[in-house]
């Protein structure tokens, strides 16, 4: 058997942050469109609550800036279709794209047109009617899961692909974390909203915008604070928990090091393993004792620091040129 | 869509005589053309248009803001050359080629071609692309131009002419195998009862070239293509050949040279490079032998190339031949050096630094072409029957200011393919660039790349100045009967 081929640390990055431009991109476009859905079950005197989704970007001083009050239009504008802002949908799929065209002779042919046909359809969003935009944003997360299953079948799981599994599960644990840490209000009871409809309609929404609802119900049936944080943290085999996805991020950096798992030889390995022993052996119960934003806030500093010492470890050499020659 | 109304007056037709009947060998292609039912191949054109477009298959606009992505036009209308024909056009090519590379090879050695004569020593010194830095230098089988897209032009008179031989970096042979690619999944039937020569052999060719000039034995050789990147104009083409090969695409800053050797870096570190197929010109390639400003290229490159431990191709300093004025002496080059009559001839050049050949230009502005010796992709030229007055004055100010970088031919009356123009046909201008490679052997790809002037009237075929292209089908030898 020929040995693999050597790969390079620019393509290794390319491929890194194609694959986390596609997942945020398409977290985007669900957590939009289970909003737009959520709004028309709340009752008209409710305000509107288009703030949150805001908040789960971790942007919101830039989106205060530029548009002001949170409302459908400023919000869709901004997260959809703003070419300024660089996580919005448009510019996320357009980085992405960038990247894939980088390393166009890496991926396959059929990866190549995927993506560049999501970049064709998110190039024509600006202006969407109202009526549109939840067919869009379903079409949106349609062509990024076509690309997530076009790259599984017609890509060779070799480390290239390997990294693309890397920066795939490292966004998605990281947007779950998000979404947790912006709603978890809701999931703490509060005087005025114990025991009406709002607490279900509001948990649910929270599973829908990790397409989680209905393999929430088949697990653990009615819906309760508790469980929602057990089942989007600490479940082992649904693929958008964070628990689940921590451990692929890890199988996939074990597969590109070689280290046997458990184990580790440079510092990403190291800080992922911890993290996913971290995962499957916490309870639920105690965490949120502990307080669930805390517990949210260090999972979101220890992937951050992940993600540096991915760079760190593997694509330094060439970050280190760029600059040196920029 | 029928022919009955299409004219052929005028200029050499490549699918139709002058009387206005099909080419024998275009007869079954024009049949299954009017075959069609109304609106078929109107249908079919926008089928094209469309995979372009979700292929992806795009070239950059520098004159346009960064990142500019436009389709290279592509008409489904081909380009026949038959087997005769084609024979010549290799036979000339290979002569050619050979010719130009002893002429190279002798320039960075012994410049006997200047001491018995044959060209004057101030026309090769006085080239922008000569580069004193490759003086005596010895590639790898003694081989300079390893990939060449010799651009050729039929004129009225129904015979190939050479317009410019393209030796340093040609672009395009990606267009040859994705418009064949294109027009097979369109349009199928129109191959039926006809045998057009594949063309997808090309990159195994180009990399068994590679690999027949690299500097050491060893079982798995590191070839790699060297683009300057995503931004430039023929980077689809670069990912496409890195792709169809198998070897890596790299930039500059992906290479790095180490105790004499040049390496990649990888994610386990570095990995040894032993031939590049260089996208950059000479100029970008190492700011330490050429431009010091260059940040698309490799410090250090050229010492290893110049120690035998890496292999480029192009070889570095083959342009030389590419000068315009240079090229007018190519056939004396082939009678010097390979002893025989070009096949293929030459555009009569008029060289603007003779006293006689300036005056005679400058006379006759309104009917020749003028080119500057160093420019390319239809920049920096004037085709005198469309220019204005002013063009002109412009033109013969800067021709007196500098002849040596001048030269002018005849406006050629480049032969026309029938184009699909809205909802009908008109004949619209091409050329020819055939792609030779030469490692142990000369190879000419059995095809090439048809430009065509999609503009009504406009003889310049450059993607950037408004050109297509077309399939180019070379029929296959029928056995003698």
């Amino acid at each position: 058997m020929a040995p693999a081929k050597p790969l390079l640390s620019r393509v290794a990055d390319s491929l890194y942050w194609m694959a986390r431009y596609i997942e945020r991109a398409e977290n985007v476009a669900r957590f939009v469109g289970v909003n737009l859905h959520l709004m028309l079950d709340l009752p008209s005197y409710e305000e509107k609550q288009w703030q949150p989704i805001v908040d789960t970007t971790g942007d919101a001083n830039s989106f205060l800036e530029r548009y002001g009050k949170a409302t459908q239009d400023t919000v869709i504008e901004f997260l959809a279709a703003d070419d300024k802002y660089p996580n919005s949908i448009f510019s996320c799929i357009r980085a992405a794209r960038e990247n894939a065209r980088s390393v166009r002779e890496i991926i396959s042919s059929e990866m190549w047109e995927q993506v560049n046909a999501l970049y064709l359809l998110v190039r024509e969003s600006r202006g969407l009617s109202p009526d549109a935009l939840p067919r869009y944003f379903h079409d949106v997360r349609m062509a990024c899961d076509q690309f997530q299953g076009v790259t599984d079948s017609t890509m060779t799981h070799n480390e290239a692909w390997q990294f693309i599994g890397l920066g795939r599960t490292l966004e998605r644990a990281d947007k779950t974390t998000r979404l947790l840490d912006v709603k978890y209000y809701i999931l703490l009871p509060s005087i005025r909203d114990v025991g009406t409809p709002y607490d279900e309609i509001q948990w649910s929404a929270v599973l829908k915008s990790v397409s989680g609802f209905e393999m929430y119900r088949k697990k653990h049936g009615r819906i309760s604070p508790t469980h929602l944080v057990d089942f989007l943290i600490f479940d082992n085999e649904f693929p958008r928990a964070v628990r689940y996805s921590i451990g692929r991020a890890d199988r996939a950096l074990h597969a590109i090091t070689g280290t046997p798992a458990g184990t580790f030889t440079c510092s990403s390995e190291q800080r992922l393993g911890m993290l996913k022993s971290e995962l499957d052996f916490a309870r639920v119960d105690a965490t949120l004792a502990a307080g669930l934003h805390e517990f949210l806030d260090g999972l979101q500093v220890k992937m951050n620091r992940i993600d540096e010492c991915i760079l760190q470890d593997f694509c330094a050499q060439s970050t280190a040129s760029a600059s040196a020659t920029a | 869509m029928r022919f009955s109304a299409y004219e052929t007056t005028g200029f050499y037709d490549e699918l139709f005589e002058p009387s206005g009947f099909p080419r024998p060998q275009a007869q079954l292609l024009i049949n299954t053309i009017e075959s069609l039912s109304d609106g078929q191949l109107l249908r079919y054109q926008h089928a094209a248009d469309r995979l372009l477009l979700q292929m992806g298959i795009t070239f950059n606009v520098y004159a346009d803001s960064a990142g500019t992505e436009r389709i290279f036009p592509f008409d489904l209308i081909p380009r026949i050359v038959t087997a005769p024909e084609w024979v010549r056009i290799e036979r000339g090519l290979a002569q050619r080629i050979h010719a130009l590379n002893e002429f190279i090879d002798d320039i960075y050695h012994e410049q006997k071609i200047l001491k018995d004569g044959v060209i004057p020593r101030e026309v090769i010194f006085s080239a922008n692309s000569y580069r004193p830095q490759c003086q005596g230098l010895n590639p790898p089988r003694r081989i300079w131009c390893h990939i060449t897209g010799t651009d050729l032009v039929r004129h009225t008179d129904g015979q190939y002419y050479v317009l410019e031989d393209n030796l340093r970096v040609p672009s395009g042979v990606s267009y040859v195998l994705e418009n064949r690619e294109v027009l097979k999944h369109i349009f199928p039937q129109v191959f039926e009862g006809l045998a057009v020569r594949p063309v997808n052999e090309y990159p195994s060719r180009l990399l068994e070239m590679l690999e027949s000039i690299a500097p050491r034995s060893v079982d798995r050789l590191c070839v790699v293509l060297l683009t300057p990147g995503m931004y430039n104009s023929a980077y689809f083409e670069h990912s496409f050949l890195a792709q169809q090969m198998g070897v890596q695409l790299v930039e500059g800053r992906d290479l790095t040279v180490r105790g004499g050797e040049v390496y990649m870096r990888t994610t386990t570190g570095l990995e040894r490079v032993d031939v590049i197929y260089r996208r950059i010109d000479d100029d970008f390639l190492d700011p330490d032998a050429f431009r010091a400003d260059s940040l698309l290229g490799v410090p250090g490159l050229m010492a290893a190339y110049k120690a035998g431990k890496v292999s480029l191709a192009n070889a570095p300093g083959n342009g030389v031949a590419d000068d315009k004025v240079i090229y007018a002496y190519v056939p004396e080059m082939i009678r010097y050096y390979e002893g025989e009559d070009p096949i293929l001839p030459n555009v009569p050049t008029y060289l603007c630094w003779r006293d006689a050949d300036r005056k005679h230009v400058l006379a006759n502005l309104e009917s020749l072409v003028v080119k500057s010796a160093n420019e390319s992709g239809g920049y920096g030229m004037l085709v005198g029957p469309h220019s204005t007055a002013a063009e002109r004055a412009e033109f013969a100010a800067k021709i007196q200011a500098n002849p040596r970088n001048f030269i002018a031919q005849p406006t050629l009356c480049l032969s026309r393919v029938p184009t699909i123009i809205e909802d009908h046909f008109e004949g619209r201008h091409v050329d020819l660039r055939p792609y030779v490679l030469y490692g142990k052997d000369v190879y000419v790809l059995p095809g090439g790349l048809t430009r065509v002037a999609l503009r009504r009237g406009s003889l310049v075929v450059n993607s950037s100045q408004g050109g297509g292209s077309k399939d180019t089908w070379v029929l296959a030898a029928t056995e003698p009967s």
